[in-house]
């Protein structure tokens, strides 16, 4: 992933399912489309929740990657 | 940005309970339900509809008598951890999806309330026929 320059990211780590979803959906929704969004959560319904969001409102998922005990979300705004 | 739900893709809930661990629950599921797009509503009835008069954030926390022998630990926990109050939760949901919350006329009336008397959350009073019809085609939970 050392390619990809993300645009904006949110840390909601410490937030409740389903907290870091819903932080996902504000920054696509106020991002521009083609931006590289990233939202780093500590809770674990994230994993299937997260991934699950971004088939449904047809976003791409870039990748995740484990941070510091919770896991970091990369995604491109398609449309 | 989202198409116009079709039939299926609604979820509404009947909100019957005011305690504090069963509104986090409803809300909880409103919020997941929006981010999956689903068209949601939530009707207040009895205790769930007492739970949204105005002033609700700065009522004591309460968790279901059901389950009295957890209430200690979970009020800790939910402090501790500062977990967001539900009508937070909820808002969240309405400013990213589409949820709509309504009144119970009955309620209403049996408790001498007004629209005005409830969080701006709540859009209108109705009737258990509109409830549910509105939510026929969909999935309904009580909680």
């Amino acid at each position: 992933m050392e390619n990809i320059t993300i645009t904006r990211e949110s840390d909601a780590r410490g937030s409740f399912c389903p907290g870091p979803l819903m932080e996902l959906i504000r920054i696509v929704r106020d991002a521009k489309v083609g931006d590289v969004l990233a939202v780093i959560s500590s809770d674990d319904g994230s994993k299937k929740d997260i991934p699950l969001w971004l088939t449904k409102a047809k976003h791409e998922l870039l990748g995740t990657e484990p941070v510091e005990g919770a896991t970091r979300f990369i995604c491109r705004k398609a449309h | 940005m989202n198409p116009t739900p079709s039939s299926a893709d609604k979820v509404s809930i009947v909100l019957f309970s005011g305690t504090t661990d069963k509104l986090m629950a409803a809300t909880v599921i409103a919020s997941g339900a929006a981010a999956m797009q689903k068209q949601v509503t939530i009707f207040l009835t009895f205790w769930g509809l007492m739970a949204f008069r105005k002033g609700a954030k700065e009522q004591p926390p309460r968790i279901s008598t059901d389950f009295a022998d957890f209430a200690e630990a979970a009020m800790q926990a939910m402090q501790a951890k500062k977990v967001p109050h539900w009508l937070d939760t909820l808002r969240d949901a309405m400013d990213l999806g589409d949820v709509k919350v309504k009144a119970c006329g009955l309620t209403m009336d049996l408790f001498g309330l007004k629209l005005e008397d409830l969080e701006p959350v709540v859009s209108e009073v109705t009737g258990v026929g509109s409830f549910v019809e509105d939510s026929t085609g969909g999935q309904t939970l009580f909680i």
